[in-house]
C-alpha cells in the first residue's frame, strides 16, 4: 500500500535502462517521463484517453501514458520514442516518416511511431485496411493520415528487405 | 496538464485481500482495473476516491478459459484486446467479439478490461466535464449539484449507460460473479443495472466483479449494431443487441433484444421480443418488432447527435441488427 | 531565373525537420523545463457576461507553493492583433465578455498546486444579459459587448460596391437567390498553446511560446508590458499544428511575461484542452445570402453577397475575417459587376479569427452551392459551366485584385477526367452522387496587418568558410514545412546538399522579421526574400572565384556541394573552397534579402482585404454515398487538382494537399464549435471526444494532382498550397450529397439528421430561412477597374 501523502521510490525499466526516482502515487507515466526523467519526446493532446498524443509501448504494446499511473508500469519495458531505435540510427519508421512528410508539425509523430511499431512487430506486412485499424487510437489534425499510412506501409517493406 | 488528485494506492494480489481491504476502507475506496474510465474522471474531478484498490496485480481474474461448447468464463480483468481477439470468442461469439472491438480505440482496448467495461459509470454531456467546466453550469445532481440540466424536472439522473458489451451480455444470458468479505453471488447482467443515472450499479461498493460467464454457444444467433459518429473513440449514442433462439423450421423460439445509450441502464425491448417469438424473421416481422423496440428508446439531450434522430435510428438500427440475423 | 531543370526545387526531399520530430528530440514549447521555473494558471470566468465587482485572491494567496497571484490592474493596457481592435486585456479588468475570459492569475511551484490556488480565487459578478447568436446580437443593442464598433453591438458593417449591380441584374436571363450557414469550427492543433517566460536579472525578457507570429507576439508584449521592444525576445518554439489558431497574442503569453518580471524566475503556461477551446479564434459561423443574375449560358452579369459573422467577444482578425467573407468570390469566375455587404457581430462567446482558409471557406461554400443549383437549372453540367466562366490569367477583378497565372482550367479538367465525372455525375444510383467544387486563395496578404512600408519579410545568410551556411529567418514553421522550403530555395543557389544549411528561425532577436505563418504567405515572401539574399551571397563568391580564376563571374556555376567554371567543368572547387576565397577577398560573407509584395492596383477603403502577389486555385469532386435511411454519408473519395505555381517539394506540398482535404472533411460532416446558450453560454463539448476530429477510419480516400502555373510574383513561380485546397471540400460534399439523395443542405456541417431531415421536407433541403434585415449604408462605390475617371 502505498500512502498519498508520501513519495514513493520506484524503479521502472525505460528504453532499456532502469531509472530510478521518487514521485507520488498519482503520478501518471506521462508525467513522470516529461517530468521526472526528461524524457520530452512522448506529447500530450488532452490528458483523457481521447487523442493518443501520449502512446508509448509497453512491453511492446500501445499504451496510453495519460491513462497509466507510473507505479503500475514497475517491472515491464517501457519504450518511449526516444528508444524505438535499439542503435544511434534511426528505426526504419522514423526514417520513413522523415522521407515521406508523414510528420508534418511532428506532435503526433511520437505516439503514432509507437503505435506503427507495435503494428510491424505483430504483422510484418499489413494491409492498409489493418494500418488504418491499428492507428484508429491516434488522432493527427495536419496530415489526414495518408502519408503516415504510406510510410508505415514503406518502412514495412524495407524491414523485410533490410539489405536496401 | 490535467492530473490525477492524490489517492492511497492498493496493489492486492488476490481477491480475498482486495476483498478484506475494500471491507476496511467503506465507501472511500474505489476498485480500479485499466482506469480508462476511472482516471479520467478522477482528472476532471468528478469521481475523487481518497483509495484506489487495483485488481491489476491479481492474476486469477485475468485471462478466458472454458470452450464455446461448455460456455465460457472472462476474467474480468481480461483487456478487451485479449477477449476480443480470442479464438473461442471470435468462433463462437462472434458478435461478442465485434462489439468489444467497437469499443473506443485500439489502445485503450490494451488497457481497458472488460469488468471496467461493465461497471463504466454513466455518461452525460454535463457531466462528463471538468471541474471549472460543471462550475460554470452551478453541477448537476450526479456529481456536487442538485438538479439534472438535461431535464431539470426529473428526479433521478438521467446519465446513460453506455458500455458496448453490457447491452449484448445481457442479451444473451451472461451471468456476473461478484465477491466480497460478506460472500459471493452470481447474478445475470442484465440485472447489474439499475434504471438510476447514479446509482447505476445493482452492486455494493465492497463487492469485486470478477468474472463473466457465457452460457455455451449455439442454438442462438447474436448481433450487435453501435452508433456513433466516428469510426473511432467514441461511445455509443446507440447500441443495439439482439439475440435469438430459432427452431430448426426457422421459426423464432426466444428473442431478447437490448438498447443501450438512450437511458442509464441497457433496456429490454420486451415487446419486440415478444412480437418475435413464433414467428419467422420476414420483413414483415423484422419492422415490427424494430418499431416496438424503437418506441422504448427516449433518449434525452445528453450524447452526440439530436435526440429525434437518435430515436430514429433506434428502429432503423434494431432492423439492421435483426437483418443481419436472417439466414 | 535560370531555365536549366532544378537540382533541389521541384524535388520530394525529406523534410529538414523529420529526423528530430521522428526522434522526439524538437522541442516544443511545453518541452522546455528550466531551472527554478514555476507553473501558472489563469482563473476564467464561468459566465459569458458580466461587470467584475471584485477580484479576492486572499485564498489562493495563502496556500504553501503559491509564489504570486496577477489581476487585470496589474497589466491595464490593451492590446489585440489589429490596430483597429486594440480590444483585448491580458486579465480583464472590469468586465468579462465570454466563459473563459481570464481574470486573475496564480504561480505555483507546482503545477497541480496552480490548479488549485486558481479555484480559490473569488470573484464577484453582476451578470449582464448575455448575447449567444447573430440574431440576438442584431436584437439586442443593449448591453453592448464593447463600446465601440458601430453601433449595439455590431461589430463593423463592410458596404462596398463594384461597378453597378443594378445594370448587371438588369442584363440578366435569371436571378438566382440562396441563403446559407456555415456553423463554427475550431483548429484543434494537438498541441495545446504553451508559454515560457524567463527574465534576465539585467531585466530583459525572453519568452517561448507556440506561436505563429512571434512578430506580433514581440509586439503586443512591448506594449502592455511596456518596455522598449529590445528588451524583449521572442522565440518561436516548433509549432505543434497551428492552422490560424496560434496567430493572435495571447493572454497566457503576456501574464507569463508579467509574472516573470515579476517574480524573477521563469514561469510557464500550458493551457488544457478545454482552455484551448476557449481560446479559439476559429472558423466564424457565417450567415450568407447570395443573389447572382445569369445569363442562359451560365456567365454570370452581377452578383450581391451578404455575410453577417458572429464574431465572439473580441475583435481578434475579426474586421479582417469579414473583409475576406466577400473578397475572394471575384477571382475563379467572371464576375462585371460585384456587390458586398458584410457586417460582423459581438457575442458572448469566444473570439473567432483566422482558422484555415480565413473567412473564405463560408463564402466559397455559398457560392459553389449556389453555382451546382444555378447549373441545375440552367441545365447545365456543373463542371463545364464553371469552365467556361474562368476569371483570365493577368487580368485585374472587378474589386481590383491583380490576377497572375491561374491554372483552374487544368484543375477542373485534371478531376473531371481523373473521377469519371462525365460517366458519373447524374449517373449514379440512386444513393451516390459525385459533387464539384473550385476555390482560389491568397498568396499572403499584400498587406500588413499594421501599415507600414517595410519588408514582410527579411532572410539573412551568413557562409562559413568551412561551408557551411546559416540561414536566419523570423518565419516559423507549423508543420506545413516552411523550413525545408527556406533550405531548398537556398541549397538550390548555393548548389549545396539542404542539409548543410543550419536554419535559425522565429527568434526576435537573431533573425529579420517575418510577419508569420499565416495568410499562406511563407512560401511565396520568405521564398523572395531568400532568393535575393541567397543569389547575393552566390554574387560575391562568384565575383572572388572568377578573380581567381580570371574568368567572367558568368561563368560561374554552383552545384552539387561545388563550384565550377561552366565552360570548363573540370576547373572547380569545393563549396568551402570558394568561401574561403570569397572571404579573402570581401571579408566575412554575409547578405540579406526581403521582400514586400507589389502594390495593389485598389485603391478604394477596404482594398486592403484580398489582395495577394498570387492566387493559387484548386477544384474538386467528391463522391458519397448517402444512406437515404440514416441520412449516413460516406465520403468515399475526392479527387482534388491545386495550382500552387511550382511545387518547390512535391511531396510536402500534397502534405498540404491532403491535410487541407481532411480538415475540410471534418469541417464538412462533424465539426462543431457550438455553445450551451441557456445553460450560462459554456462551450458544448469542449474535448477531443466530443468535438469531432476524424480518425483514420473517417478519412476518405484521397487522389491529388499537383498543377503548376508559375506565377511570376511567385519564388521559382510557386503559390501557396496550405489552405486553398481546403476551401472546395465541403461545397464539393454538399453538391454530391445532392447528386445522391437530392437533398440541398445549405448548411454546414452537413450531418445525417439534416440531411433525413431535407429527405423528408416538401423542399428538399435543409438551411436557414431567410437572411436577417440589417439596414446597411450606403455602399462605397468604386468604379470598374480602367473605367476609374
Ligand atoms: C476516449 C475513450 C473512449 C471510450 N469509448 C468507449 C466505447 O466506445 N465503448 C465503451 O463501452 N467504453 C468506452 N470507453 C470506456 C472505457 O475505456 C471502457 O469501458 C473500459 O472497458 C473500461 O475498463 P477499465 O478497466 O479501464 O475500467 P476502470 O476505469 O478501471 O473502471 C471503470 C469503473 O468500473 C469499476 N470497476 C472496474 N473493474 C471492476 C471490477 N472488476 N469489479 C468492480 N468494479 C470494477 C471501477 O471502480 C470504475 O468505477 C472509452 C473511454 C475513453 C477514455
Ligand atoms: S494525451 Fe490524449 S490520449 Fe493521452
Ligand atoms: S503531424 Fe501534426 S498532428 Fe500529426
Amino acid at each position: 500500500m502505498t500512502n498519498g501523502k508520501q513519495k514513493i521510490l520506484l524503479a521502472l525499466r525505460v528504453n532499456g535502462e532502469v531509472r530510478e526516482f521518487a514521485c507520488y502515487p498519482n503520478r501518471t507515466l506521462l508525467e513522470v517521463l516529461r517530468e521526472d526523467l526528461g524524457l520530452t519526446g512522448t506529447k500530450h493532446g488532452c490528458e483523457l484517453g481521447e487523442c493518443g498524443t501520449c502512446t508509448i509501448l509497453i512491453d511492446n504494446q500501445p499504451i496510453l501514458s495519460c491513462l497509466i499511473l507510473a507505479l503500475e508500469c514497475e517491472g515491464r519495458e517501457i519504450v518511449t520514442v526516444e528508444g524505438l531505435s535499439p542503435g544511434p540510427g534511426l528505426h526504419p519508421l522514423q526514417e520513413a516518416f522523415g522521407e515521406l512528410g508523414a510528420a508534418q508539425c511532428g506532435y503526433c509523430t511520437p505516439g503514432i511511431l509507437c503505435t506503427a511499431k507495435a503494428l510491424l512487430d505483430r504483422n510484418r506486412r499489413p494491409s492498409r485496411a489493418e494500418i488504418r485499424a491499428a492507428l484508429a487510437g491516434n488522432l493527427c489534425r495536419c496530415t489526414g493520415y495518408i502519408k503516415i499510412f504510406e510510410a508505415v506501409e514503406l518502412a514495412a517493406e524495407r524491414m523485410e528487405r533490410p539489405s536496401e | 496538464m490535467m492530473r490525477l488528485p492524490k489517492f492511497v494506492y492498493h496493489a492486492p494480489t488476490s481477491v480475498d485481500e482486495a476483498g478484506r481491504i475494500l471491507a476496511g476502507e467503506g465507501t472511500a475506496a474505489r476498485v480500479v482495473a485499466g482506469g480508462t474510465d476511472l482516471y479520467p474522471n478522477m482528472k476532471r474531478g468528478h469521481q475523487l476516491p481518497p483509495v484506489l484498490v487495483s485488481l491489476r496485480r491479481i492474476p486469477k481474474i485475468t485471462g478466458i478459459s472454458g470452450t464455446p461448447e461448455t460456455g465460457l468464463r472472462i476474467g474480468a480483468c481480461t483487456s478487451l484486446t485479449q477477449l476480443g481477439s480470442h479464438p473461442a470468442v471470435k468462433s463462437g461469439y462472434a458478435a461478442l467479439a465485434s462489439a468489444v472491438l467497437s469499443i473506443s480505440t485500439p489502445i485503450l482496448r490494451n488497457m481497458g478490461t472488460i469488468g471496467g467495461n461493465l461497471c463504466l459509470d454513466t455518461r452525460c454531456n454535463y457531466y462528463n466535464q471538468n471541474y471549472e467546466w460543471r462550475r460554470a453550469i452551478h453541477f448537476c445532481m450526479k456529481c456536487d449539484g442538485s438538479i439534472c440540466w438535461v431535464a431539470p424536472s426529473s428526479k433521478t439522473c438521467l446519465a446513460i449507460n453506455s458500455s458496448d458489451t453490457a447491452p449484448l451480455l445481457a442479451a444473451l444470458g451472461g451471468r456476473a460473479r461478484l465477491i466480497s468479505t460478506r460472500g459471493e453471488r452470481e447474478l445475470a447482467i442484465k440485472d447489474l443495472y439499475n434504471l438510476d443515472g447514479i446509482d447505476y450499479l445493482n452492486k455494493r461498493p465492497d463487492e469485486i466483479l470478477t468474472e463473466i460467464l457465457l452460457p455455451p454457444a449455439g442454438g442462438w444467433i447474436a448481433s450487435y449494431r453501435k452508433l456513433r459518429r466516428r469510426g473511432s473513440f467514441d461511445f455509443p449514442v446507440l447500441g443495439v443487441a439482439a439475440v435469438l433462439w430459432k427452431e430448426p423450421d426457422g421459426r423464432i423460439r426466444d428473442a431478447k433484444i437490448y438498447l443501450n445509450a438512450v437511458a442509464s441502464a441497457p433496456l429490454e425491448a420486451k415487446e419486440a421480443e415478444t412480437c418475435l417469438v413464433g414467428r419467422k424473421l420476414d420483413t414483415e416481422t423484422i419492422r415490427e418488432a424494430a418499431r416496438l423496440a424503437a418506441e422504448m428508446a427516449k433518449p434525452v439531450d445528453n450524447a452526440d447527435f439530436g435526440i429525434a434522430w437518435r430515436k430514429r435510428m433506434a428502429r432503423v438500427f434494431t432492423e439492421r441488427a435483426l437483418n443481419d440475423l436472417k439466414e | 531565373m535560370s531555365q536549366k531543370p532544378y537540382r533541389i526545387v521541384g524535388h520530394s526531399l525529406a523534410k529538414v525537420d523529420g529526423p528530430a520530430k521522428c526522434t522526439g528530440q524538437t522541442k516544443f514549447a511545453d518541452d522546455l523545463f528550466l531551472p527554478g521555473m514555476v507553473h501558472a494558471k489563469l482563473h476564467r470566468a464561468p459566465l459569458p457576461h458580466a461587470r467584475i465587482v471584485r477580484v479576492d485572491t486572499s485564498e489562493a494567496e495563502k496556500m504553501p507553493g503559491v509564489v504570486a497571484v496577477l489581476t487585470g490592474k496589474e497589466l491595464p493596457i490593451p492590446f489585440g492583433i489589429l490596430p483597429v481592435s486594440q480590444d483585448e486585456h491580458a486579465l480583464c479588468l472590469d468586465r468579462i465578455r465570454f466563459v473563459g475570459d481570464p481574470v486573475a492569475a496564480v504561480a505555483a511551484l507546482e503545477e497541480d498546486i496552480a490548479f488549485a490556488a486558481m479555484n480559490r480565487i473569488r470573484v464577484e459578478y453582476e451578470p449582464l444579459k448575455a448575447v449567444m447568436s447573430i440574431q440576438a446580437a442584431l436584437d439586442n443593442p443593449e448591453p453592448r459587448i464593447h463600446d465601440y464598433g458601430e453601433e449595439g453591438n455590431i461589430h463593423k458593417k463592410v458596404a462596398l460596391e463594384f461597378g453597378d449591380v443594378r445594370h448587371g441584374f438588369a442584363g440578366a436571363d435569371e436571378i438566382f437567390v440562396d441563403t446559407f450557414y456555415y456553423e463554427g469550427s475550431t483548429h484543434l492543433a494537438l498541441e495545446q498553446h504553451a508559454v515560457v517566460a524567463a527574465p534576465e536579472p539585467d531585466g530583459r525578457l525572453t519568452v517561448w511560446s507556440s506561436t505563429q507570429t512571434p512578430h506580433y507576439v514581440h509586439r503586443a508584449l512591448a506594449k502592455v508590458l511596456e518596455l522598449p521592444p529590445a528588451y524583449i525576445r521572442v522565440i518561436a518554439t516548433p509549432v505543434g499544428g497551428g492552422f490560424g489558431g496560434k496567430s493572435d497574442p495571447f493572454q497566457h503569453e503576456i501574464v507569463a511575461a508579467k509574472l516573470a518580471l515579476k517574480i524573477g524566475r521563469p514561469v510557464k503556461i500550458c493551457l488544457t484542452r478545454e482552455e484551448v477551446f476557449y481560446c479559439h479564434r476559429g472558423r466564424h459561423p457565417v450567415l450568407m445570402s447570395v443573389k447572382t443574375g445569369v445569363k442562359k449560358d451560365g456567365s454570370i452579369t452581377a452578383m450581391h453577397f451578404r455575410s453577417v459573422l458572429d464574431g465572439g467577444g473580441y475583435g481578434s482578425y475579426g474586421v479582417a475575417s469579414t473583409y475576406y467573407t466577400g473578397a475572394l468570390q471575384t477571382v475563379t469566375y467572371r464576375i462585371p459587376h460585384y456587390k458586398f455587404d458584410g457586417v460582423r457581430v459581438f457575442t458572448n462567446k469566444p473570439p473567432c479569427g483566422p482558422k484555415r482558409g480565413h473567412g473564405t471557406p463560408q463564402p466559397r461554400f455559398a457560392l459553389e452551392v449556389h453555382l451546382d443549383k444555378i447549373a441545375g437549372h440552367l441545365g447545365l453540367d456543373p463542371a463545364e459551366m464553371r469552365r467556361s466562366q474562368l476569371v483570365p490569367p493577368n487580368s485585374i477583378t472587378a474589386n481590383h485584385l491583380r490576377i497572375g497565372s491561374m491554372g483552374l482550367g487544368t484543375c477542373i479538367d485534371k478531376v473531371v477526367g481523373g473521377s469519371g465525372w462525365k460517366k458519373k455525375f447524374r449517373r449514379l444510383p440512386r444513393g451516390r452522387g459525385v459533387g464539384i467544387a473550385c476555390s482560389s486563395y491568397i498568396s499572403g496578404a499584400g498587406l500588413p496587418i499594421y501599415w507600414n512600408r517595410m519588408p514582410h519579410t527579411g532572410v539573412q545568410i551568413k557562409l562559413d568558410r568551412g561551408g557551411g551556411i546559416c540561414v536566419f529567418c523570423g518565419q516559423i514553421d507549423i508543420g506545413q514545412g516552411s523550413d525545408s522550403v527556406l533550405a531548398q530555395m537556398v541549397a538550390e543557389i548555393l548548389g549545396v546538399d539542404p542539409l548543410t544549411i543550419r536554419l535559425v528561425t522565429g527568434d526576435t532577436d537573431l533573425t529579420p522579421v517575418d510577419l508569420g505563418s499565416y495568410s499562406s504567405r511563407v512560401t511565396l515572401m520568405m521564398g523572395n526574400a531568400a532568393i535575393q539574399a541567397a543569389e547575393r551571397a552566390r554574387d560575391l563568391v562568384a565575383r572572388a572565384v572568377a578573380k581567381q580564376w580570371k574568368l567572367s563571374p558568368s561563368r560561374i556555376v554552383f552545384a552539387a556541394g561545388r563550384v565550377f567554371d561552366t565552360e570548363n567543368p573540370d576547373q572547380g572547387m569545393s563549396f568551402a573552397e570558394s568561401v574561403q576565397a570569397a572571404e579573402a577577398e570581401f571579408g566575412t560573407i554575409g547578405t540579406v534579402g526581403s521582400y514586400t509584395p507589389p502594390p495593389s492596383p485598389g485603391k478604394y477603403r477596404g482594398a486592403g482585404v484580398g489582395p495577394s502577389p498570387a492566387y493559387s486555385y484548386s477544384a474538386a469532386i467528391a463522391q458519397v454515398e448517402v444512406d437515404p435511411d440514416t441520412g449516413w454519408t460516406q465520403v468515399e473519395r475526392i479527387w482534388i487538382a491545386h495550382d500552387c505555381g511550382k511545387c518547390i517539394n512535391p511531396m510536402l506540398v500534397t502534405g498540404q494537399v491532403e491535410g487541407s482535404v481532411y480538415m475540410g472533411l471534418g469541417e464538412a460532416l462533424m465539426e462543431e464549435q457550438v455553445f450551451r446558450a441557456n445553460r450560462n453560454g459554456v462551450h458544448k463539448i469542449p474535448s477531443m471526444l466530443d468535438y469531432k476530429s476524424p480518425t483514420t477510419e473517417d478519412m476518405c480516400e484521397v487522389t491529388t494532382y499537383l498543377i503548376e502555373d508559375p506565377d511570376p510574383n511567385g519564388p521559382f513561380g510557386a503559390k501557396e498550397a496550405g489552405q486553398g485546397p481546403l476551401l472546395p471540400i465541403a461545397p464539393a460534399i454538399a453538391n454530391a450529397v445532392f447528386d445522391a439523395v437530392g437533398v440541398r443542405i445549405d448548411e454546414i456541417p452537413i450531418t445525417p439528421e439534416k440531411i433525413l431531415r431535407a429527405l423528408r421536407s416538401p423542399d428538399r433541403r435543409c438551411g436557414p430561412a431567410s437572411y436577417p434585415r440589417i439596414p446597411m449604408p450606403e455602399p462605397i462605390r468604386v468604379p470598374l477597374p480602367g473605367t476609374e475617371a
